[in-house]
């Protein structure tokens, strides 16, 4: 659906050079969520906008369904971007137009007549549910309201593709949930297929399908987000994850277990079946082992459920070894140092 | 020596119609004029969208090279330029055209200012929307910035009425040719006093239509 091969972009200012994007190649697919996640500045920002050509990269091409779209005459341009919709962290409506005029101004550029842009605007209003709103101006909505605006104002020719730049991070987390199902819903009853970029592991967590983590201009980490998340390579990566899956010890529990004289700890992450099964308990059951459980939860990503738990393991060393070694099986097991973590 | 009123009110009617049209016209043409060299300036500056820095340098030049003459100086300094324009240095035509030259420059510039300070958002909104150049202009530049413009048009007007007063000073009719030749030549107050009233009539007429307009534009 969409494809970046090998795509660079250099800003350059009287004192410095920023090479925002490098060598990047991705490929979205039809229909599903695709996720960009990196710290500000990390390029993400810049290779959002060139799906639509408000960045032209300086080499490297964009594929949007099987076309080239880098050489696209203006007027081609323009007919490309009438079927890519667009919104914004700070929303960006028209503030001299109304609810209604700023979603139907796509329709009027697309040339649609004036009764068929006020059937599909109240259709659209309706899908996201603001009939109440139409001839309010923007000045008088909340920043959830607004982001409905822009939803809907994206949404008015029909586009097979919506980017979205940041499109929650304006908005407080209750708002930011409902803005984030609604893009579901888009998703899901509209096959959109849908790029957006965050610095809010949340988002990633709750609605995408895939993701890409930038740094400094590179994707540096892609895949399923379950994937992901159950098994991080970059500490990029792994620090974002930790924003959202509280899996760090507190210290006053760490310190209790050091006086204690614990030295290891194990971490234990569970995909998909083995979330469900009383996996550990089982295992231990059979050896001379001690469970003491100091931290774990279950999320859902994707669909799939994801899990873990940070265990202490109290026995004989040869005894621990055995029940690690059977629990390596069904899930996966890391040793952690109580001086490390 | 003093006038008669009674044959001196017509005089005065007549003049302040002749500011009157003066001020309207130069309005009218540097509005024109104006706005669309503001548009220009701000659509080639910088980081936007018609980006050209040779158009923008030249014309920002030429602003600020006109900009600081005073306004009776330039009147003077361009006489010659009028008179092969209009034919004649002296009467309401010859008024409008130096006059409309400093106002376009000066509209130019206020346009600008207003202009820049609209959200570059709204206009990659409507950019990623598929939005020609020409349609920015119209249907989201220009509507967005539309109050502060007329205000700042308001602020135009009344320095135009100031400005028709000094043309009327060296043959340009109006108040001010009536204000300088029996009040100040012939040391008549009263005549002075009726004009400046008549002056600030009219400086508080136009804010007052430039403020309801604005309002009606901002709906606030």
């Amino acid at each position: 659906m969409i494809t970046f091969q090998q795509v660079n972009k250099t800003f350059r200012t009287k004192s410095r050079e920023v090479h925002a994007v490098k060598d990047v190649s991705l490929t979205i697919r039809k229909g599903e969520i695709f996720g960009i996640i990196g710290f500000s500045g990390a390029g993400k920002s810049t290779l959002l906008r060139m799906v639509n050509l408000l960045e032209k990269p300086d080499t490297g091409k964009v594929i949007i369904q099987d076309r080239v779209i880098n050489d696209l005459s203006e007027k081609e341009l323009r007919k490309l971007r009438r079927k890519i919709g667009m919104i914004f962290q700070h929303f960006h409506l028209f503030n001299s137009r109304t609810v209604f005029g700023n979603i139907a101004y796509p329709l009027k550029l697309a040339g649609w007549p004036k009764a068929e842009r006020k059937k599909r605007v109240k259709e659209l209003l309706r899908f996201v549910g603001l009939e109440d709103q139409a001839n309010d101006y923007p000045e008088s909505l909340s920043g959830g309201q607004k982001q409905r605006v822009g939803i809907a104002r994206a949404l008015a020719t029909s586009p097979e593709i919506l980017i979205c730049d940041e499109a929650t991070s304006a908005l407080d987390p209750e708002t930011t949930n409902e803005i984030l199902q609604l893009l579901k819903k888009i998703n899901e009853e509209l096959d959109v297929t849908i790029l957006l970029i965050t610095h809010e592991m949340n988002v990633i967590r709750d609605i995408c399908d895939r993701v890409a983590v930038m740094e400094n201009g590179q994707v540096i980490e892609e895949g399923a987000v379950a994937d992901i998340f159950s098994n991080p390579q970059t500490k990029t990566t792994k620090n974002f994850i930790s924003s959202v899956i509280n899996d760090s010890l507190s210290p006053v529990l760490l310190e209790e277990l050091r006086k204690n004289g614990t030295k290891k700890l194990y971490r234990l992450a569970f995909r998909g079946e083995p979330v469900k099964q009383p996996v550990l308990s089982r295992i231990a059951k059979r050896y001379d082992v001690e469970v003491n459980i100091l931290n774990g939860n279950i999320s859902d990503l994707g669909g799939e459920l994801f899990g873990h738990l940070i265990v202490e393991l109290k026995g004989k060393d040869e005894e621990v070894k055995k029940v690690t070694g059977e629990l390596e099986k069904f899930i996966q097991i890391k040793e952690v140092d109580t001086y490390e973590s | 020596m003093k006038v008669d009123w009674n044959t001196f009110w017509p005089r005065i009617l007549e003049a302040t119609g002749e500011t009157v049209t003066i001020v309207f016209f130069t309005l009218l043409f540097s509005s024109v004029i104006g706005i669309s060299l503001g548009l220009l300036l701000y659509v080639t500056r910088k980081g936007n969208f018609l980006e050209n820095r040779f158009i923008y340098t030249v014309l920002n030049f030429v602003i600020n090279l006109i900009r600081p003459v005073p306004f009776i100086i330039f009147l003077v300094a361009i006489a010659p330029l009028t008179r092969a324009v209009v034919g004649t240095t002296i009467g309401t035509a010859a008024a409008i055209f130096p006059m409309t030259i400093v106002a376009s420059f000066s509209i130019a510039r206020v346009v600008e200012n207003n202009l820049v300070s609209i959200d570059p958002g709204i206009i990659e909104a409507a950019k990623a929307m598929g939005a020609s150049p020409i349609r920015i202009i119209f249907d989201i530049i220009i509507p967005e910035a539309i109050g502060p413009l007329i205000l700042g048009l308001t602020f135009i007007t009344i320095s135009l009425i100031d400005f028709s007063a000094m043309a009327g000073t060296v043959g340009g009719g109006g108040l001010g040719h009536i204000a300088i030749t029996y009040g100040y030549q012939r040391f008549d107050t009263s005549v002075m006093f009726v004009t400046v009233v008549i002056l600030i009539v009219l400086v508080q007429l136009a804010q007052w239509i430039g403020n309801k307009l604005a309002r009606l534009f901002l709906r606030r």
